[in-house]
């Protein structure tokens, strides 16, 4: 091919949500952008739950609405504490969320980066699908100046390579630029496909129109592993997967498939989805070590964006938005540094780190950063003796059973006690008030 | 038997799943080995897609048809070597259809 011998202002590595997002910014400001995808279309290798944050696509999009697949934007959040036959929850519907321009919608995620690379197209990028990135190109100096595909046709040259290559990062740690990711720094995540007749979702979360439902759960679901369960309604289907960290997988040596068939029997959950057709499994890593985990993000010839960077917000089951959002901001800074005629050195580059650093981006991961090692370290308090402990609970107070309520509230506190101890309790406490601040 | 049961189930899910198979070509390698570590054989019962397999010999091997490029192998056991890691070629593998 003689685009090859081209040379290119940025190639961007991945056409998921952080690639697409530096490739749109990048094409739409007149850059020459090569975009270079392994799948057979984007999307075709790409997992997410999957709800997708309204604001940091407008930010790039603004009438995205207009054609962008959308499922359901969001009226309620269900937060649930599951043992294994009941669930404690916290359910937040509001109307307000019926807004003009919705804040958060279902997508699948498939469909979504089909949408999304259309765009990247017609702002004037070159997108190549079916194509493996197989090695960074550096010179004597060290600097990236290009990269070799799987495809004929040798090197491909350009001044500054975007690596959107997804969690797994297999380029940049390979090429030594940052370390692979730990298995106690990434949650492996199975998920399936349930499909059910538009008017039976509905009735089943007493929505109206595109109006959705979704519920997160932790509990002993995860079996004493740190992890979490979701159930999200699209239109005419139903996510339903659940993560733990790879970690508790290897130590406890258990199976994903087999806790992801205990949460679709679980008497919650199973209702929820009865009569489904199951049309899809997928499975995907997730980067949840935070703040800490974050890699050097540039360097003489580079940027590194969105989950390949672990720009992923566990607590708040945020991925997409960061990933979008590094992805636009390293594309203005890369903007910034072409405008001033400047070399796309790591000094010029820093300035992507400095944008990305004033954003909410690092600002809520920063948030959060001693939250991974809490909940990898007591994650048997959190996700089996506390569920288990609110369930007894709130059984105790609703049975009616002939028993005197001060004795049964003397009992509850005495479960609690019994299985945490009075200095466990505080102990747990303050450790998740001080990781929550 | 549980194990048949547990294995028939992730069979037919993967069934649903669209591949395009690089014949003779696998993705992912296990080094000869006498004993696996801990990790690859935790492996067994960790992969998503059961592509590992303990063999009457005690060692692990693997079918990696089934596999959908998640990593959690890559993650585990790529460092000690013990296995050998990479993509499928561009647009060989899983082909997800809704993701
Ligand atoms: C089960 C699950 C549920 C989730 N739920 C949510 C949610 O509800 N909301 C949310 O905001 N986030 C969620 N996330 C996180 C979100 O999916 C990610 O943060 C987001 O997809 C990251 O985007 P990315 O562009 O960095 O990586 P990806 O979307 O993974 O894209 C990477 C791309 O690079 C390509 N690629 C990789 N290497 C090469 C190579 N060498 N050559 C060519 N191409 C290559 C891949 O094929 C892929 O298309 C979830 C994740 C999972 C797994
Ligand atoms: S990449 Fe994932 S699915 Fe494939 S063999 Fe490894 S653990 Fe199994």
């Amino acid at each position: 091919m003689d685009m090859i011998e081209e040379q290119f202002d940025a190639i961007v590595i991945g056409a998921g949500m952080s690639g697409n997002a530096a490739a749109y910014t990048m094409a739409s400001h007149g850059l020459k952008v090569l975009q270079l995808e392994r799948g057979e279309y984007p999307g075709s290798k790409n997992v997410q739950g999957a709800i997708m944050y309204a604001n940091m696509l407008e930010k790039i999009i603004p009438d995205f609405r207009d054609d962008a697949p959308l499922e359901r934007h969001l009226v309620e959040q269900r937060l649930w504490v599951m043992d294994d036959t009941s669930h404690t929850g916290i359910h937040y519907r509001s109307d307000d969320f019926n807004e003009a321009k919705p804040n958060r919608y279902t997508i699948i995620r498939a469909q979504f980066d089909k949408w999304f690379s259309r765009k990247v197209r017609e702002a004037g990028a070159t997108v190549l699908c079916e194509t493996t990135v197989t090695e960074l190109i550096r010179d004597a100096k060290d600097r990236v100046i290009g990269v070799r595909t799987d495809r004929a046709g040798g090197a491909i040259y350009a001044d500054v390579v975007v690596l959107a290559e997804g969690v797994c990062g297999l380029l940049g740690t390979r090429a030594g630029l940052r370390e692979m990711p730990k298995p106690q720094t990434v949650a492996l995540a199975v998920k399936e496909m349930h499909f059910l007749p538009e008017e039976v979702i509905e009735q089943r979360f007493g929505l109206k129109g595109d109006e959705g439902c979704v519920i997160e759960a932790v509990g002993t679901t995860s079996r004493s592993m740190a992890g979490l369960g979701f159930l999200y309604t699209n239109k005419e289907s139903i996510s339903l997967g659940i993560g733990c960290l790879v970690s508790d997988f290897a130590a406890m040596v258990e199976s994903p498939y087999v806790l992801l068939d205990a949460l679709k029997t679980h008497p919650s959950i199973r209702p929820l989805i009865a009569g489904s057709e199951v049309k899809e499994y997928s499975a995907h890593l997730i980067p949840e070590g935070g703040y800490k985990a974050i890699p050097q993000l540039f360097g003489d010839g580079w940027v590194v964006v969105g989950d390949a960077a672990q720009l992923n917000n566990a607590i708040h089951r945020e991925g997409s938005n960061l990933a979008m959002t590094s992805g636009r901001i390293a594309a203005e800074a890369i903007i910034e540094v072409k405008s001033r005629n400047g070399p796309m050195t790591k000094r010029n580059l820093a300035l992507y780190k400095a944008m990305l650093d004033k954003s909410f981006v690092v600002k809520d991961l920063r948030k959060y950063k001693d939250m991974p090692a809490l909940l990898h370290t007591n994650s048997c308090n959190y996700f089996t003796a506390y569920p288990r402990l609110m369930s007894q609970a709130a059984q105790n107070f609703m049975r009616v059973d002939g028993t005197p309520k001060i004795e049964k509230e003397k009992a509850t506190t005495a479960a609690f006690i019994k299985a945490r101890s009075r200095w466990g309790l505080v102990s747990d406490a303050v450790r998740l008030a001080l990781a929550w601040r | 038997m549980t194990i048949a049961v547990t294995k028939s189930r992730v069979e037919d899910k993967l069934y649903q799943n669209r591949y395009l198979v690089d014949s003779g070509r696998p993705h992912i390698k296990v080094r000869p080995h006498e004993r696996p570590s801990a990790n690859l054989l935790a492996l067994t019962h960790v992969c998503p897609a059961k592509c590992y397999e303990l063999n009457d010999k005690g060692q692990v091997e693997i079918t990696a048809d089934g596999c959908m490029e998640c990593g959690t192998c890559r993650i585990l056991c790529e460092t000690s070597g013990e296995i050998e890691w990479n993509y499928p070629r561009g647009g060989f593998g899983v082909l997800f259809k809704f993701g």
